[in-house]
């Protein structure tokens, strides 16, 4: 990857030939020449050619954690918002309790907020996703905040070294949803310290070194307050 | 139709155009808060709103299609765009307008990625002087690229038509009133395919071509400026 610039580029912008790259995400092929197809930062490795968008919905891909506002309880399911083009389906099998048909108002209601994982998404986009999994439940309490869901591989680093500093500095509980969702839980310097950071984040995602210019930044920070 | 005006004075128009000069344009990206996508385009006095929302599930249900999305462009003219107060709500007028330009963007955008969907555009014009629906998709354009859905190329269109006798671009409101002919279209511009083609008057064969090759340069032209309005956001916001 190029280190000086990154290119913003425009649907329809010539990226380059099939003969020396293959297309990549973002990226569509007419007459032997790739073209971008989204608004997005060009990023090319040896094989591809990306486009990695910088506006857009959630594209929900299965074994993704995500964070779901419930829109509407339904005899056996839930209809969930996950900030997808399309509301997602948790049916009762899939939720730790044991719920009788017709009851599951009791259980999760309209604007309830749960920490979920995509477990299918079929050719014409039917959604379904599941609490069965780790550390998956209805949230109770906390904050939550929405980012660019382009911007969430940023917010949580290279193997988690991103929000492993902002948990370690600021001594918070944070669950980073794919779609673009972030939970965050602490004392409320703590939180309003994590939210500061990861608007920062959002603002530069396009920056190098970010990692450790939040790490100084959050150093300096703890230093001051003790 | 006859001229009442003289329409052209010693080679230049009414607004000191040349033949072939566009009137002045100003593309903004990005300016509304709770639309996907946005985009506020001036075009000599006309005033465009372009607003983006979805890719979301279509309702009612019936409209969906399982294999790709549906685009629903509404065009709609504010009460106050134009010198008489304009009746509000669709019009067999804004009806069409807002067909064509649903089909042109249908040509453009690739649907397959979101079966089962509509994106929704709403174009509002805030002021009138003419050529609002070339306008209007231009800023479309702009609010759906600004909204991060993916197309095969950015659409732009333009006018051209004939007054006085001469053929000649981007007609304004005097122009598009008395003239003898308009010719609206809509391309895209990488490959030069007419996505959107209406005539209103009369045009010989050999007039017609002259003011479509006329229409297509001014839609390139426009074409840079709608990339330009783009960069400059995005760009913006990466030094930021």
């Amino acid at each position: 990857m190029n280190k000086e610039t990154r290119e913003i580029v425009i649907p329809s912008q010539l990226l380059g030939d099939i003969k020396n790259k293959k297309a990549g995400h973002g990226t569509f092929i007419e007459n032997g020449k790739i073209y971008a197809e989204i608004l997005g930062v060009l990023s090319a490795d040896s094989e591809h050619i990306n486009v990695i968008p910088l506006r857009g919905r959630y594209d929900p891909i299965q074994g993704d954690f995500v964070i779901g506002i419930v829109i509407e309880a339904m005899s056996s399911s839930w209809l969930v918002d996950i900030n997808a083009a399309y509301p997602a389906l948790l049916h009762v099998n899939e939720v730790q309790w044991d719920v009788e048909f017709g009851e599951t108002e009791r259980y999760l209601n309209a604007g309830d907020t749960v920490m979920a994982k995509v477990l299918q998404v079929d050719q014409e986009k039917k959604l379904q996703i599941t609490l069965k999994d780790r550390n998956l439940y209805k949230v109770k309490g906390g904050n939550l905040i929405s980012v660019e869901p382009s911007k969430v591989p940023r917010i949580i680093g290279k193997k988690a070294s991103m929000i492993s500093i902002i948990k370690k500095y600021t001594r918070s509980r944070i669950f980073v949803g794919q779609n673009g969702r972030i939970w965050i839980e602490g004392e409320g310097q703590d939180v309003q310290k994590a939210i500061e950071i990861i608007e920062l984040i959002q603002k530069e995602a396009l920056s190098y070194g970010l990692t450790n210019k939040i790490e100084d930044l959050l150093k300096k920070d703890s230093k001051e307050v003790h | 139709m006859k001229s009442e005006i003289k329409l052209i004075k010693n080679g230049k128009r009414l607004d000191n155009r040349k033949n072939d000069e566009l009137r002045p344009i100003k593309i903004e990206a990005g300016v509304l808060h709770r639309a996907e996508g946005s985009c506020y385009l001036e075009w000599g006095s006309n005033k465009v709103l372009a607003a983006v929302y979805g890719p979301r599930e279509a309702v009612p249900r019936h409209t969906q299609n399982p294999l790709r999305a549906i685009v629903n462009a509404r065009y709609n003219m504010a009460a106050f765009s134009v010198d008489d107060r304009k009746r509000p709500g669709p019009d067999r007028r804004s009806r069409e307008i807002s067909k064509v330009i649903s089909e042109a963007l249908e040509n453009i955008i690739l649907l397959e990625k979101f079966p089962r969907a509509s994106i929704d555009v709403s174009i509002e014009i805030l002021d009138a002087e003419a050529g609002t629906r070339c306008a209007g998709l231009t800023a479309a354009a702009v609010a759906l690229v600004d909204a991060g859905i993916p197309m095969k190329d950015i659409p732009v269109a333009c006018a051209a038509g004939k007054i006085d006798g001469e053929v000649v671009l981007d007609l304004g409101k005097e122009e598009d009133n008395f003239g003898d002919a308009d010719l609206p279209i809509a391309i895209a511009p990488r490959t030069g395919e007419i996505l959107l083609l209406q005539m209103d008057g009369h045009l010989t064969q050999k007039e017609f071509d002259k003011a479509l090759d006329l229409a297509i340069k001014g839609c390139k032209t426009i074409a840079e400026l709608q990339k330009k309005a783009i960069l400059e956001k995005y760009q913006k916001n990466m030094e930021g």
